[in-house]
């Protein structure tokens, strides 16, 4: 429908939205909606049809525990790799095809789109959700708390993130994502190269997405600074905890940024400003440097809990202290403090003197020097251990191997002259996969084996956890090795058809790779469904299932919803260990009430909103931006007038699910 | 087949091969050696560390098995000032040393720098004046201008082997990067910027180039040849633009510059003059302010409040023309009466509202 | 954290008598103030790319107006110094609530709102005056920067006056309970800070804007 047909009354309400937005003639996407549909009809009718609703809505929706809102995000994180993923092998299937007059499956229209929202899914809608939720999860039990600092805006920031999340999923099927590669640099992001609604998903998801990440950065950030246990100093704090202080640090000193620049983005779009625009004076080398500003930081946003992950493990499994834990914590500040001061080496490339071009690749290289110690730290930490090779330490011991070979490329590619060959090539794609897949997504299946069993009371299957393991790591040299062969090729990112066939073959075996990834994901999901039928013979009944050195291990498994009926009292850093060592006796009478705060469906019903305010700001429908937007500070304002946001769990209470577990810890001994 | 269980090897092998003589490892051009030499070593210095750090990890993953029993176990010990010492100071001094290289190296590399030698075994002749190319990223295909030949190209580009080029490398609307793996690295092509690249092709032969930034839907199918050829065979490549080829006045160029795929390599046998500034300049459009005018009357303080109604666009009866008439409207700061004028097109100027 | 570590070290000494929970309820330091601070800091990182932003760009006219042409300072010298009174009137309300005197706040409170709609009305007015004579945020980049950097202060303001007045009648219905003195307090931070940001603005893009 031309937008001329269209009376101004349907343009006011439905803005530049049409029938011609679904895309009915791309097979592909029909395909993958009636799937989606279908799934989607199935588990709305099962939790239907089991009367979920009030249980989900209840217990999870509106939850304000640290603990369900951490699984959420998991959750969420899991969901969205899933997606990412399916992007992931549709490129890799391309290449794989896509030489001389085969054109391959995908045109760039929809090939554009697919490596974008797969740069973009990967980043904010699997990584940041998994790392956020193991934070959100852990920390408050590490150190004690019954709970974060701020627990309605951790609801709040989950359900912003969710709605991210959702209205990216949504241009799968209305309109469509950007294809502009994931930083979405302008001019070509600009209106005037990308006037139709791709870019606009991007601007609108990512900024929803951002404020949740913001607004949970600060809620760890005081959490941390102000709940830990009496004892517990800063060098007291269990190293995961202090990985997830400067990644907060990180995050709310990097996503302002993130926010600006996506903010002056969006007015070029809309109020036709001219700050990244090639006329009136604008200039996009600005965006470029302005997100890099916030990208640099985000790759340690991710990579620094992660490392936060490997040091539990490693320690925990090895049966030992940490070595070296002051030069661990120290090496993680250099680097919280460094990742602000190379950003330029994304851009080399971009016209800069030799002196600044090397200045940034002196400080990116001297980030490799604290992270290098922190690799020994570890080595040295199994060196006269007693290492037990269970899921999370065989995660770990590929980390280690993987990880230097991505830290080396990527000091490879910090030397200038050397990164004007391999800038944008599929070296760098697979540097980065190197050090994303190999660090930072090897820490997360660490940990999500790790913690599960704290989470939810049993552990996880270890056979199908090794399976795992071991389909990913090997899956990842096959998909990426060759990249790396194929960046010395001189071959460059983001292509969707080849002419010169020798190439193939190279793509082929990424494409296996992929295939071997795919089996990996596949055999965490069974090893979830098969863990959870065999909960009964791997229930964790102490709550310590892997003999561990920290407060969370001390409480029961699931924790109770205070987490801890009595706020420990800390002396050392493996604190639980401690406890442990020196024959601690848990009490078991004398609780009190417990002072905690009350759900509340403000935070789901203010995303919800937040949601329709992006997608009507999407497709230019002004009309229902208003009144979204109207709704949405009536709410936020109503939401202030509620003063009764806590209730103490009765003494009696406490003092029944005390006994339980008392029960439960003596028939298990 | 007897062939078949030395298949799986023979592949290997061939792949392994394969992967040492892949473009970038073993380049044509001087600046793209040295740029290899310096990936080599780099890489080279690392492994001293890496493969260390590789080999421990897995010893001790070995040794330190809670199944080795007999391995030593000491639960608490977690320092040691030597040690901490050495797994500061190793990375450290790896870490010195390769930023040495790369302060040199940067410096020596720079793309903006004249080259100072032709190869390793020869040094620069006094007399050697660089071949200018000036080079356009269009959507989605690559111009490339000859001033001194009066030439232009498009998805071809030559040169004489051993003598040094100076790529002058700008855009037209998005963000592209100038790349020819086997001459030398990459530089960004911007629009209303300039950036430039030194180089020299040692070797003869075709050569492939290729926008390394993603630049919207056509981007897989820029890419173009480059030829490193004779001085002789190069002057034959000039004489056969300059008789088969038709002329790029700035109408063509206003056509040629709208978006398009897959473009075969076409050839101009006459340039008009001072096209590459006035494309740089963001001037090509008759009526349209230069943008190193803009500049210096921005830095007299612009042109006061009336300066603000000065905005225009291609008017209708060019469009129709120039066959524009369906592409969108560009708006932009009109032009003014200013000396340094490089369109010279004073009087076909179009009236500014 | 320092007075409870404090607390402990004297039984660190004897290892078999360490006590490993607090008996009866912990209360660990209220957070508000400091999250609302660390909110404020990333807050003014926006500013600060605002800033860069006015700062390489602010110099592009694009042929067009410069800030020598737009700004008149006498209306943004008034427009100044209310919102530099209203910090002072927030303040007398600061110190009133410390006394405990509500309705002394409310009035203090009423007259930093009006002294806050004042700056925006003559802002507003700024505003609609340049998009009249053609100088909008789109005529070049300086003009985007300035609008951009000077409406997303005004922005901050407009919800600053919108939370005060929520915050009045909140007072109004429950007087000045704990809750209400510290978010007080949180509006009180977020009031000086956009007077600091007005003071870079200020002295940045229209006193610099002016010279030659």
């Amino acid at each position: 429908m031309m937008l001329s047909d269209r009376t101004d009354f349907t343009r006011l309400i439905f803005g530049r939205l049409s029938w011609d937005a679904i895309p009915l003639h791309e097979p592909i996407l029909l395909w993958t909606f009636i799937a989606v549909a279908v799934g989607g009809i199935a588990v709305l009718g099962l939790v239907t049809y089991f009367r979920l609703w009030g249980y989900l809505w209840r217990e999870w929706f509106t939850s304000i525990d640290h603990k369900k809102i951490g699984i959420m995000y998991m959750v969420l994180g899991l969901v969205m790799l899933l997606r990412g993923f399916s992007d992931a092998i549709m490129m890799r299937l391309q290449q794989a095809i896509s030489f001389g007059h085969n054109l391959g499956y995908l045109p760039p229209h929809h090939y554009d789109q697919i490596f974008t929202a797969h740069g973009v899914i990967m980043i904010f809608f699997v990584a940041m959700p998994l790392v956020t939720g193991l934070m959100n999860f852990v920390v408050p039990l590490q150190i004690g708390a019954r709970d974060v600092a701020f627990p309605f805006l951790n609801n709040f920031s989950f359900w912003m993130t969710t709605s991210g999340a959702v209205l990216v999923m949504m241009s799968l099927f209305v309109g469509e994502f950007a294809r502009t590669g994931w930083l979405a640099y302008p001019p070509l992001s600009g209106i005037a190269q990308s006037p139709d609604v791709g870019v606009d998903y991007y601007i609108w998801s990512l900024q929803i997405a951002g404020i949740g990440t913001l607004l949970s950065g600060v809620n760890l950030l005081v959490t941390i600074v102000k709940m830990r246990a009496p004892g517990m100093n800063m060098m007291k704090m269990p190293i995961f905890t202090w990985t997830s202080l400067c990644t907060n640090v990180l995050i709310v000193a990097a996503f302002p940024v993130l926010t600006a620049v996506l903010a002056l983005l969006a007015l070029d779009r809309y109020a036709g400003t001219n700050f990244f625009t090639n006329d009136f004076g604008g200039n996009a080398m600005m965006y470029v440097n302005l997100i890099w500003i916030w990208g640099h930081p985000e790759v340690y946003i991710l990579i620094v809990p992660a490392f936060g992950v490997f040091s539990e493990v490693v320690s925990t499994f090895a049966g030992k202290r940490l070595f070296g834990y002051t030069s661990m914590v120290y090496a993680t500040v250099v680097i919280t403090v460094l990742s602000y001061l190379v950003w330029l080496h994304h851009f080399f490339t971009m016209g800069a003197g030799a002196s600044v071009n090397s200045f940034f690749g002196i400080t990116t290289m001297i980030i490799s020097i604290p992270t290098g110690a922190k690799i020994f730290n570890w080595l040295f930490t199994m060196y006269r251990g007693r290492i037990r090779f269970e899921v999370p330490m065989l995660w770990t011991v590929g980390f280690m191997v993987t990880f230097v070979i991505g830290g080396m490329t990527g000091v490879m590619l910090a030397v200038p002259p050397a990164d004007f060959s391999l800038h944008n090539s599929l070296f760098l794609i697979a540097h980065f996969h190197n050090v994303i897949i190999g660090g930072v997504l090897f820490g997360l299946f660490a940990g999500i084996n790790y913690w599960f069993p704290k989470a939810f009371g049993f552990k996880l299957d270890p056979f199908w956890g090794k399976c795992s393991f071991w389909l990913w790591l090997i899956g990842f040299y096959f998909a990426f090795m060759p990249l790396y062969v194929l960046g010395l090729m001189g071959v460059t990112r983001r292509l969707s058809h080849f002419e010169d066939s020798s190439l193939q073959i190279w793509f082929q075996l990424a494409a296996f790779g992929a295939l071997l990834i795919a089996l990996g994901i596949a055999s965490t999901l069974i090893q979830f469904v098969v863990s959870f039928r065999r909960r009964e013979a791997l229930r964790d009944h102490d709550g310590d299932p892997w003999n561990g050195r920290t407060l969370e291990w001390s409480t029961s498994s699931p924790p109770p919803a205070y987490n801890f009926a009595f706020t420990p009292m800390v002396h050392e850093t493996d604190a639980w260990w401690q406890m442990k060592r020196l024959g601690y006796q848990r009490p078991t009478e004398g609780f009190g009430p417990i002072h905690m705060p009350k759900n509340t469906g403000a935070g789901i019903i203010l995303a919800g909103i937040s949601t329709v305010i992006g997608f009507s700001m999407i497709w230019h429908m002004w009309l229902v931006v208003i009144l979204a937007f109207v709704a949405l500070m009536a709410v936020a304002v109503g939401h202030t007038f509620n003063y009764h946001r806590d209730y103490y769990i009765p003494a009696d209470e406490v003092s029944r699910v005390e006994a339980f577990r008392t029960e439960q810890l003596a028939s298990h001994v | 087949m007897s062939m078949k269980p030395l298949r799986g090897p023979l592949l290997a092998t061939t792949l392994l091969l394969a992967g040492c003589q892949t473009v970038l490892m073993s380049p044509s051009g001087d600046v793209a050696v040295q740029q290899r030499n310096l990936i080599v070593n780099a890489l080279l210095l690392m492994l001293l560390i890496i493969v260390p750090v590789i080999a421990l990890t897995l010893l001790f993953a070995w040794r330190y098995r809670a199944s080795n029993t007999k391995a030593r176990y000491t639960p608490d010990w977690d320092h040691s000032v030597l040690l901490e010492l050495l797994i500061w100071s190793a990375p450290l001094l790896i870490i010195i040393a390769l930023g040495a290289l790369t302060w040199v190296s940067t410096h020596k590399l720079d793309p903006y720098r004249s080259l100072d030698r032709i190869s390793a075994h020869q040094p620069m002749p006094a007399d050697a004046r660089p071949l200018e190319i000036d080079v356009v990223a269009l959507d989605w295909k690559w111009l490339f201008i000859y001033p001194e030949q009066g030439i232009a190209t498009v998805n071809e580009v030559a040169a004489p082997v051993d003598r040094p080029i100076r790529f002058n490398i700008t855009a037209s609307t998005v963000m592209n990067s100038f790349f020819i793996p086997a001459l030398a690295g990459q530089v960004y092509a911007m629009p209303g910027m300039q950036t430039q690249l030194h180089a020299v092709i040692n070797k003869p032969g075709q050569f492939e180039g290729f926008s390394a930034n993603y630049s919207g839907a056509g981007f897989s199918g820029m890419h173009f040849v480059f030829h490193g050829v004779s001085e002789q065979d190069f002057k034959q490549w000039v004489n056969q633009a300059k008789q088969t080829g038709g002329k790029l006045d700035r109408d063509t160029y206003l056509k040629l510059e709208q978006p398009s795929q897959n473009e075969p390599v076409r050839r101009y046998a006459s340039v008009a003059p001072k096209l590459y500034n006035a494309i740089l300049d963001r001037c090509v459009e008759s009526n349209r302010i230069c943008q190193s005018d803009m500049m210096s009357l921005d830095a007299q303080g612009g042109q006061g409040i009336p300066g603000a109604l000065n905005v225009t666009s291609l008017d209708g009866v060019t469009r129709e023309r120039l066959g524009l008439a369906s592409a969108p409207v560009a708006r932009y700061v009109g032009a003014m009466c200013s000396a340094n004028d490089p369109l010279e097109v004073s009087s076909a100027r179009a009236v500014v509202h | 954290m320092s007075d409870t570590t404090l607390a402990i070290t004297d039984t660190q000494g004897s290892p078999g008598k360490l006590s490993f929970h607090v008996t009866g309820e912990h209360h660990p330091q209220n957070g508000t103030l400091l999250g609302f601070w660390i909110y404020l800091m990333s807050d003014c990182l926006i500013f600060a790319c605002l800033f860069a932003c006015y700062g390489v760009l602010g110099r592009n006219y694009a042929g067009g107006p410069s800030g020598k042409d737009l700004f008149e300072l006498p209306i943004v010298a008034l427009n100044t110094s209310l919102l530099l009174l209203s910090s002072i009137t927030y303040g007398f309300a600061m110190l009133e609530m410390q006394r405990q005197r509500q309705r002394a706040t409310q009035a203090w409170l009423a007259l930093t709102g009006l002294l806050g709609a004042g700056f925006l009305f003559f802002e507003l007015q700024e505003f609609a005056h340049l998009i009249h004579i053609g100088a909008g945020p789109g005529r070049s980049a300086f003009l985007s920067s300035f609008f951009t950097l000077v409406g997303t202060h005004g922005l901050h303001v407009t919800f600053g006056i919108v939370w005060l007045i929520v915050l009045m009648i909140q007072v109004g219905q429950r007087g000045l309970v704990p809750e209400n003195r510290r978010r007080l307090m949180c509006l009180s931070m977020f009031w000086h800070f956009l007077d600091v940001v007005w003071v870079g603005v200020f002295s940045f893009v229209y006193l610099m804007g002016v010279l030659p």
